[in-house]
């Protein structure tokens, strides 16, 4: 009989996010994802190219039905988002507090309120930036921001939710579809976005998680032809010319976060400016009439 | 029923089996093994593929084409442009090769053949009230005449699945002889339309049945139904077809169409083929795939293996 009836710890290896289901590498591989004391929290699967090159089918066929709703019923979802957000508030707080941040539940708490800030951005970006033009002739002429497509976000490696939410959610709230790189040194928070959005109303596909290592993964991702745009903010400085001529390929849209914008907490980290720098701005003329 | 003219009867290739043979030997087609035939074919789709043989089996692929329309709504342009990407399947590279056919509805096969002369690649039409083969004989036996006169080199026929199933063998193996007749030099495909069988021993039987009488090709499905082309279906058809072979000497060619739109679903299926039948199958002559939307997908994988990224399909030409 033992002495003490103590209980066993559960060791969880945790797996990819990819067209609303759950599953492993299909290399097999995973890493282990330590804490700021250089402890094992979990192990988190490392995603293969092939793991990448199906989250990029999963997002360009959620691409239709995600950017065709009305974005009223974006927000909606989104927003719903945020009050699951609210009920893992613990969970994220922990995480992010072995990640090493000083003050966890401010970080989480702006990460919640930064998802309800774009939420409600949802239905109101095209109000704003929409325009109809003057133009000397007999026309209507209206310029209308459009998603661009699919999104790659190479999320910050420094802050692993409230960075990740800052770059996500201005992508996703227009109609775009993303795949996520996590931060490779504290991915846990992002898997548990991935737990919180796979029991929210947001369809499959629509955001794609995969964990694994940074330098391995982004070069396929801003190679693939099928992606629209990427967000460099979290790609090592060193590989940002690779990444910079692998996607003049396909003529990638290219997004980073400008130095202010990297204060996660201050001013400037969120903006409406940020949605469209992953949106395009169509002119359609329209003949008026006599 | 009419009397087919004399002269449209041409030699039918010998068949050491005779008509009430056939259907005497229908009985006693061995039945098939079902859950071994999954248990093998999922067995032979698990095979990993190597970079070399990867591209092998693409080109491969390629080669052994039929780019297929058969809509309602296929009008002459809709086909030009089919040959076109026939021909040449990539406009920005010259060294993917010509699909192995081009496949149509009869009152496109001139158009077809016109675009397509001189070019190697051949014409294929569905004949034979297509997709349901349950028009009347005559008709169906005209059908077959007129693409050929009109230039079809190989003509797709659909089993007669309401005779087949009900038991009339000699009815089914006679509609393929006198199809065979009609197509003259012209090569027979006979569609068995698997997802109608119902199961394995009646694919295997319908396999021996058209082979017997003088299908050049047997060939999976329509394509119209749900269920269409599978693994397991393919893998009972080519074991046939070997002990056809084997039996008679005769070697027939399989075709597998019907919702196969990913290359690594074709590769599979060359796997299945190399290990059943070997590599004398290995050649649009004996192999092809019913190809629409997969054309793009092999096109997309070769350019990738080339190149090192991931493809997308806004590069390539829209069908």
């Amino acid at each position: 009989m033992p002495a003490e009836r103590g209980r066993l710890s559960v060791r969880k290896t945790y797996k990819l996010y990819i067209g609303g289901d759950f599953p492993r590498s299909e290399s097999g591989r995973s890493y282990p994802a330590v804490d700021g004391d250089g402890e094992v929290v979990a192990r988190v699967a490392r995603a293969s190219r092939k793991d990448l090159r199906e989250a990029v089918r999963a997002a360009r066929s959620a691409f239709p039905g995600w950017s065709g709703k009305t974005p009223y019923n974006r927000g909606q979802v989104l927003y719903r988002v945020a009050e699951l957000m609210e009920g893992r508030r613990a969970q994220f707080v922990e995480e992010v507090r072995r990640a090493g941040a000083t003050d966890p539940e401010g970080g989480v708490d702006a990460a919640i309120d930064r998802w309800v800030w774009y939420a409600g951005w949802a239905d109101k970006i095209h109000h704003i930036l929409g325009t109809v033009n003057p133009v000397a002739a007999p026309y209507f002429n209206f310029t209308i921001p459009e998603p661009t497509g699919v999104v790659g976000i190479v999320a910050p490696p420094d802050a692993p939710l409230l960075g990740l939410v800052s770059r996500m959610a201005p992508a996703v709230i227009s109609g775009n579809c993303a795949v996520v790189l996590a931060s490779e040194r504290w991915p846990l928070p992002a898997v548990t976005l991935a737990e919180v959005l796979a029991t929210s109303d947001v369809p499959g596909g629509v955001v794609n998680i995969l964990t694994g290592l940074t330098a391995e993964l982004v070069p396929w991702l801003a190679g693939h032809m099928d992606v629209n745009a990427i967000d460099v903010t979290g790609v090592p400085e060193d590989q940002r010319p690779e990444v910079e001529r692998l996607a003049a390929e396909n003529v990638k849209r290219l997004v980073r976060a400008e130095d202010g914008e990297t204060d996660w907490l201050g001013d400037r980290a969120q903006s409406p400016y940020t949605v469209t720098s992953f949106m395009e701005m169509k002119t359609v003329w329209h003949p008026m009439g006599a | 029923m009419a009397k087919v003219p004399a002269e449209t009867h041409t030699k039918v290739p010998e068949s050491p089996w005779s008509p009430q043979a056939a259907e005497a030997a229908m009985v006693r087609v061995t039945p098939v093994d079902a859950v071994g035939l999954e248990e093998r074919a999922a067995s032979l789709g698990t095979r990993s593929i190597k970079r070399e043989s990867k591209l092998f089996a693409l080109d491969l692929a390629v080669r052994c084409a039929d780019l297929t329309t058969l809509e309602g709504a296929d009008t002459p342009g809709k086909v030009t442009a089919v040959c076109s990407k026939a021909v040449r399947p990539d406009p920005t590279d010259s060294t993917i090769p010509s699909v192995a056919a081009v496949c149509v509805y009869p009152a496109l096969v001139p158009v077809a053949a016109e675009r397509l002369r001189g070019t190697g690649v051949k014409v294929a039409s569905v004949a034979g009230g297509f997709p349901s083969g349950l028009a009347p004989l005559d008709e169906r036996l005209d059908e077959i005449r007129q693409a050929v006169r009109w230039g079809a080199d190989e003509i797709d026929i659909v089993l007669n699945r309401s005779a087949f199933l009900s038991g009339r063998y000699h009815q089914a193996f006679e509609e393929i002889t006198r199809s065979k007749e009609a197509c003259g030099t012209a090569h027979l495909k006979v569609i068995l339309e698997i997802g109608e069988l119902g199961s394995y021993d009646q694919v295997r039987k319908a396999s021996m049945l058209a082979m017997a009488a003088g299908a050049d090709f047997i060939k999976t499905s329509t394509g119209k139904i749900a269920s269409s082309a599978t693994h397991a279906g393919a893998l009972c058809m080519m074991e046939a077809a070997r002990d056809f072979h084997r039996q008679t000497g005769r070697a027939v060619g399989v075709k597998v169409a019907g919702g196969i739109r990913k290359a690594k679903e074709a590769w599979i299926y060359l796997v299945i083929l190399h290990e059943t039948l070997g590599p004398d199958w290995l050649t649009p002559d004996r192999f092809r795939f019913g190809a629409s939307t997969l054309l793009n997908d092999l096109l997309m994988q070769i350019r990738k293996e080339r190149e090192g990224r991931y493809q997308g399909p806004d590069y390539f030409t829209v069908d």
